[in-house]
């Protein structure tokens, strides 16, 4: 990035004004004033309201002409839309940059609305100012600790950056974000996207620093090839995750032709993703674990896969899974074989999944999780059976005998255990710059256990069952080789 | 307007797609001197612009061992003609045989412009919707992946005697209709419909191409 993005005043602002501001706290303009001060802005807030007053401790300005020259980057918009061109003239003859328009009645209202909608983006044009919105939810940016929005809620800091075209989606994403502990950079509402569009929050991702990987909504494209054309341009440099909502218009009424039949639904919509090396989901959760997992995980080198499990079942299940997709579950190396047998009794299952079924000691998970990944015909793993102990430890300490008969020391020792087991998949992955996902359903079910606490300490994500985690591992290996391909892979592979 | 299916194949054999060898002949003798040249046994098909749904009009004969099974076939075939059909002739091709069937083809979606598409063929394609599209122009790398996305993954291997399917030369088809769509703006669409694979080759045996008369 040589000169600073245009869309930094909106993500970046050296500070904010509310216009419309309310002291009425069920009202989003006093939401939205809340929010960018509970999230801790660091730069300059200002709010506007024609009656003056004070709102949460900030004194209302009754006009943006008493704004300071050069106060406010970004003005969130909560005033109705007649009042909003002679709002923004003003506020871009006090310095603002940006607008967040959360103002509905736009071009979702009808014929009015639409020449309402044009009269705005003629205005920012004019004006050169960022138009975000209308009608969206907001913008969170926590490397500015700014939630500007108008619902919550305000997402752990991390490396995944949202754009929606649907504001409850916004909220989806950072909701599991706040549940998973793996967090968000920028997000963004698009709301009527009337001149920011997705694509333009995806160049600006791009270019992010803080951002490792894009996540989006997506209902209609009103442009798709040009969609493509740029989707494609971001996607090389940075992974893309696509969610979408609602079949293409396109295909079903050119049916004259076998290939225009077959093009019905959304499958022109798929390959153009494949195409452009964005990585599809269909799920609110296989999206945002896909987007976590680029963004907290190394691209694995290949496909191949270990499954490291202390019981059976799940190891089974797992190698299922992998068998199905186009990972590849391989047969253990001899000498891999012979390096374990070392630190095991020997009914461990000798093959792939490793199951180390009970014969584990203190240090043997670590020890041979290292061996796996240290092999270099293993690009990738994925590790089960964290957090049984913590689990049993858990019930101990809730139950009534103890602290005594040995509990306490027991629990402390299992809790400490699954901690540190956690850890070392942390570490070994960072070490040898391999995947190594970590399912359980205790992510869920008890996620304060140790195990799973200490995966999210670790920054990871500890996916809730390990079909999950082989869905998303097949993400990264695809994106790997789509990648390969083309010689796109980045010289320095690592977690971001 | 609907090229012939002989004008369809001619298009797709000057990009370098495989088609059979095949003749036009406006008559029975010319059907018999063509069945000659390419070879028996022959299939022959009542070609012209105006055609569309020729089996189940009874207007393909396949399997034509000799001159008298041609010449009769052709009598038939041209008198069964109806106004229609805009006629140019029977079209006289080399048997071609293949257990596997591909469907590719072009189509102009209304979002996304030119794209190509690649699919398992044969009569159940429709229904089974085992298909790939990418938007054009495409590359060797992306038809390769076009393969890639097929599910049906079991019928590019060796299948019942057959050879592998030749993915390179699948590939080169996918590219092949990629740049013609990417010249020709005035093509609406192309189905190549059935690709048989033949000795793990893919042979376009039938072609129908509909272009924008409008001028463009």
């Amino acid at each position: 990035m040589t000169a600073r993005h245009r869309l930094a005043s909106l993500f970046e602002p050296s500070g904010v004004v509310v216009a419309g501001a309310s002291s009425h706290p069920g009202k989003f303009g006093f939401v939205a004033l809340h929010n960018i001060l509970a999230s801790g802005y660091q730069g300059r807030v200002f709010a506007t309201n024609r009656d003056g007053g004070e709102v949460l401790g900030v004194a209302l300005l009754t006009s943006i002409d008493e704004l300071p020259h050069g106060g406010a980057e970004l003005v969130f918009v909560c005033t109705p839309p007649g009042a909003n061109l002679e709002l923004l003239r003003a506020c871009a003859a006090r310095g603002v940059k940006a607008a967040f328009v959360t103002t509905a009645g736009y071009g979702e209202a009808g014929d009015d609305g639409r020449r309402a909608e044009a009269e705005l983006v003629a205005l920012c044009n004019e004006l050169d100012m960022v138009l975000a919105g209308p009608n969206g939810q907001g913008v969170v940016s926590t490397p500015a600790s700014m939630c500007a929005q108008i619902v919550a809620p305000y997402p752990p800091a991390g490396r995944i950056a949202v754009a929606s075209q649907s504001g409850n989606f916004v909220s989806s994403f950072l909701n599991v974000a706040s549940q998973t502990g793996v967090g968000i950079s920028r997000a963004v509402s698009a709301g009527n996207a009337a001149a920011t569009s997705i694509a333009d929050y995806l160049e600006y991702f791009a270019d992010d620093p803080e951002t490792a990987v894009s996540l989006v909504y997506v209902e209609g494209l009103p442009d798709g090839r040009a969609f493509f054309d740029r989707l494609a341009a971001v996607a090389a440099q940075k992974p893309v995750v696509v969610l979408k909502g609602g079949a293409t218009a396109g295909g079903q009424h050119a049916a004259a032709s076998h290939t225009g039949a077959l093009a019905a639904d959304d499958r022109v919509f798929d390959g153009m993703c494949r195409q452009a090396g964005a990585i599809r989901a269909d799920t609110v959760e296989a999206a945002f674990e896909a987007a976590a997992t680029f963004a907290t995980q190394p691209l694995p080198r290949g496909p191949r896969t270990v499954v490291l499990t202390t019981a059976g079942g799940w190891g089974v299940v797992t190698a299922d899974a992998i068998t199905r997709s186009s990972l590849e579950l391989i047969a253990l190396p001899d000498d891999l074989k012979e390096a374990i047998d070392a630190h095991l009794p020997p009914r461990w299952s000798k093959s792939n999944p490793v199951d180390l079924a009970g014969g584990e000691t203190r240090d043997t998970v670590p020890d041979v999780m290292r061996l796996v990944a240290t092999h270099p015909d293993v690009d990738a793993i994925v590790y089960l059976g964290l957090g049984i102990q913590s689990n049993q430890a858990r019930f101990m300490r809730e139950s009534r005998f103890y602290p005594d008969h040995g509990l306490e020391r027991i629990v402390a020792y299992h809790e400490r255990q699954d901690a540190r087991f956690a850890q070392a998949a942390a570490e070994i992955s960072d070490e040898t710059g391999k995947p190594i996902l970590t399912a359980t359903e205790l992510a869920v079910a008890f996620p304060d256990n140790a195990g799973p606490a200490a995966v999210r300490a670790s920054g990871r994500l500890c996916y809730a069952s390990a079909n999950r985690a082989v869905a998303a591992l097949e993400h990264l290996a695809r994106h790997a080789r789509w990648l390969d391909r083309r010689g796109l892979r980045p010289e320095r592979q690592g977690a971001g | 307007m609907t090229l012939s299916e002989h004008d369809s194949k001619m298009l797709l054999a000057q990009r370098g797609v495989p088609v059979p060898a095949e003749r036009l002949a406006i008559d029975a003798a010319g059907a018999v001197d063509g069945a000659r040249i390419v070879g028996f046994p022959v299939a022959l098909k009542l070609c012209g612009t105006g055609i569309a749904h020729k089996t189940e009009r009874g207007l393909v004969r396949l399997g034509l061992a000799d001159d008298d099974a041609v010449a009769r076939a052709a009598t038939e075939l041209l008198a069964a003609a109806e106004p229609d059909d805009d006629v140019q002739g029977v079209l006289v091709a080399a048997m071609v045989k293949g257990n596997r069937e591909l469907i590719a083809g072009v189509h102009r979606d209304p979002q996304f412009g030119p794209c190509v598409m690649l699919g398992i063929g044969g009569i159940f394609a429709e229904a089974i919707a085992d298909v790939a599209f990418r938007l054009v122009p495409i590359s060797e790398i992306d038809a390769g992946e076009m393969l890639d996305d097929l599910s049906t993954q079991a019928l590019l291997a060796s299948f019942r005697g057959e050879p592998p399917v030749d993915r390179d030369a699948v590939a080169r088809v996918l590219v092949a209709l990629s740049q013609l769509a990417q010249d020709r703006p005035d093509i609406v669409s192309v189905d190549v419909n059935p690709l048989i694979v033949v000795d793990g080759l893919p042979v376009a045996v039938d072609a129908l191409v509909v272009v924008d008369g409008s001028g463009r």
